[in-house]
């Protein structure tokens, strides 16, 4: 019998062994096929990332200052109110920089007592207007492309920040072999690697205060970065909390363990 | 439940309402007092862990509602909404959401160990039952939950699993429309799956209630699968299972906390950050992580009426396990092929989640449909047989016994685990 279970056991262990090898092997199959021009994103290093990573302030001013000259023109962020870009764990601009922002843009209000819509400077309870009237009006002047919002896009792309900066950074020619569609992009990291939007950002195209290089790599970074905190502006108090919440739950753990032991000590079990 | 008190209290007030309503007598004899095997391991926390996830789901998700918006217009402005401007609305919603995963992490541990330690069998084949209506009505709930963010996913999930119902003949496609409320997924599916989503809870702590009955008939089983034979082999459920298990609930939280507050985002896809589009098609539909091995069984049969069936079965040839398990012996401790042919179930289904994940083509789909008939064959082959050509190993006589034989046989098990890796730990 024992013998009999031996070589049972060998044998099963032989058929997981065979279907793992498989599985492996089914799965590398298409993988191999995937098109060749085409690539990940590449993983930067990022000031948030840790429990205990935070934004860095300048990096997204900077970022800001990029989305409003680069991308704001065609991209939304809906989602966002101008009183955001003040409060804390984000760029943090002051009360004053967000209401001159704010009163940078036009919002449409109404209607006032004739029934009219009117427009009027933004106050810092407004949200982002958006570029466009709706979708249809986006895609009439985008060649049939409907430019994204933007405000969580950093979490609705794989790779997050690191897509959207490779992507940034990505533009260059196609391969000899490559079939490019009239008016779109080469760019490895978008899905296709077909872009209708033209390079955005170039070395030199927005002015930056700080004394930051003003080149395509930083503007990408920046940018990134900027969206990353549109997306999750709730992130450094979230690891706050959570840094006390773990510390809380770490030490109760060890108190109920030691109880635990002390009353079942008697018990045989 | 007896229907009357059976304990003298000493406070008067106490005394007076448990004479009219012995609801004390029944926390006493069902709680505090309730005989417990005294060598339950770890796995037997995961029931009160489990019962404890559904309060955070229900509590968490009565304040989301305050601030949801079922409506396709609205619904994902208004998730975002309570990410950005509600008070703590962005912990309510991780919890909420990542609380799903963790429910799901903790009742596929808490089912496996019923597979591991026969929980199924006589006298407890209702008790085990009743579990997989919850785990039904859990299944939908989750699956209405996801729809409401009203992402690419949440729509595109909502109309592959809507349409299922379409392969059934004649009447299909009359009841597809009728769960639409249209023609297609729209604003009245949205509409009826928040409420539903909000009612199938209630339901399900109305089937927890039915399980902990079902339990505390026959009792706690134990990992010998010997039935409790005399007062040696319990102890009170309180003080030592209470402090026991808040120590496993603590222990779990810390994992579900690290994903609430260090990786919210971990266990959802990208794509349902994307606003619903019926226009546009994602790539790779993809079901929530916990959904993948049905998944992966749905799409393994070409032909959609028989995978269907067979996503169904796959659950509901369960209800059949405790006739299906013919052996005589309780517990796979003392079963040692048992043992090897359960950690390949465990390994076939989460071969099975992995194929999910991958598209349906080539390879995946050979693979996958490979690990669908060996995962109905461990149920309706290798179960019933082995029940007849196993040797098991020796049963101790009683709960008390295999403890107080812990000291020689600690040796025996030593050896045991070397031959057994897959059962180490």
């Amino acid at each position: 019998m024992l013998k009999g279970l031996i070589t049972f056991r060998r044998r099963s262990r032989l058929l997981l062994g065979a279907l793992a090898l498989a599985v492996a092997g089914l799965a590398g199959a298409p993988a191999a096929q995937a098109a060749d021009p085409l690539a990940y994103p590449e993983s930067q290093s990022w000031s948030w990332t840790g429990p205990f990573g935070l934004f860095d302030r300048g990096q997204v001013q900077r970022g800001f200052k990029v989305y409003r000259e680069a991308c704001q023109a065609c991209h939304g962020l809906d989602l966002l109110a101008f009183r955001n870009l003040g409060q804390p764990g984000g760029p943090e601009f002051s009360e004053d920089e967000v209401r001159a922002i704010a009163a940078d843009h036009q919002i449409e209000d109404g209607p006032d007592r004739q029934g009219d819509m009117f427009m009027r400077p933004g106050s810092a309870a407004d949200r982002f207007p958006s570029p466009y009237p709706n979708e249809e009006a986006a895609r009439a002047v985008n060649m049939g492309s409907y430019p994204p919002d933007l405000s969580v896009i950093a979490k609705a792309r794989h790779g997050g920040a690191d897509y959207l900066y490779s992507l940034l950074t990505g533009y260059r020619d196609p391969p000899p072999d490559f079939v490019l569609q009239d008016g779109l992009h080469f760019n490895p990291y978008f899905p296709g690697g077909q872009i209708a939007m033209a390079p955005p950002l170039g070395d030199g195209f927005i002015e930056y205060t700080d004394g930051t290089p003003e080149t395509l790599e930083n503007y990408a970074r920046d940018v990134s970065a900027f969206l990353m905190w549109a997306a999750e502006p709730k992130m450094e108090e979230r690891k706050r909390l959570g840094f006390q919440v773990m510390i809380f739950l770490f030490a109760f753990a060890g108190l109920l363990y030691l109880s635990k032991r002390k009353l079942w000590r008697d018990v045989e079990h | 439940m007896s229907g009357h008190g059976t304990y003298h209290f000493k406070n008067p007030v106490v005394r007076w309402f448990d004479t009219r309503l012995p609801v004390f007598s029944l926390m006493k004899s069902s709680v505090t007092d309730f005989p417990t095997p005294k060598n339950l391991n770890y796995f037997w926390t995961f029931g009160g862990i489990l019962t404890f996830l559904l309060a955070v789901q229900i509590l968490s998700g009565i304040v989301l509602a305050m601030h949801y918006t079922p409506h396709v217009d609205h619904a994902f402005e208004s998730v975002e909404h309570i990410m950005r401007d509600v008070n703590y609305g962005w912990f309510l919603r991780y919890l909420h959401f990542n609380g799903a995963s963790m429910f799901f992490l903790a009742v596929y541990i808490h089912m496996f160990r019923g597979l591991y330690y026969g929980s199924y069998k006589a006298p407890r084949e209702l008790l085990w039952m009743i579990g997989v209506v919850i785990l039904l009505i859990m299944m939908a709930t989750a699956f209405m939950g996801y729809v409401l963010v009203w992402g690419q996913m949440s729509f595109w999930a909502a109309t592959v699993i809507t349409n299922l119902f379409s392969v059934i003949p004649f009447i299909g496609p009359t009841i597809v429309e009728w769960l639409w409320g249209g023609f297609a997924v729209d604003n009245p599916t949205l509409q009826r799956f928040f409420s539903l989503h909000y009612l199938l809870p209630f339901v399900l702590v109305g089937l927890v209630v039915l399980h902990i009955w079902a339990l505390h008939v026959p009792g706690n089983g134990n990992p010998t699968g010997v039935e409790v034979k005399s007062d040696k082999d319990t102890i009170p459920f309180h003080p030592y299972y209470t402090v026991k298990d808040l120590f496993a609930i603590i222990v779990f939280l810390i994992v579900f906390m690290g994903f609430v507050f260090y990786a919210p985002n971990f266990l959802g896809h990208e794509d349902n950050y994307i606003p619903a589009d019926p226009l546009v098609t994602p790539p790779h539909i993809v079901p929530e992580w916990y959904f993948l091995p049905f998944y992966a069984i749905l799409r393994a049969i070409p032909n959609a009426f028989l995978g269907v069936v067979l996503m169904f079965a796959s659950i509901f040839i369960l209800f059949l396990l405790p006739w299906l398990d013919t052996s005589r012996v309780r517990s796979g401790t003392y079963r040692p092929m048992f043992q090897v042919f359960f950690w390949i179930l465990v390994a076939v289904c989460i071969g099975l989640g992995y194929l999910g994940a991958q598209p349906a083509e080539g390879g995946y789909v050979v693979a996958a449909q490979i690990l669908t008939a060996y995962y109905f064959a461990h149920f309706l082959i290798i179960l019933p047989l082995l029940g007849i050509f196993e040797r098991p190993r020796p049963v101790p006589t009683s709960i008390s016994e295999s403890v107080l034989g812990k000291g020689e046989s600690g040796a025996r098990a030593q050896a045991d685990a070397t031959a057994a890796p897959e059962h180490r730990g």
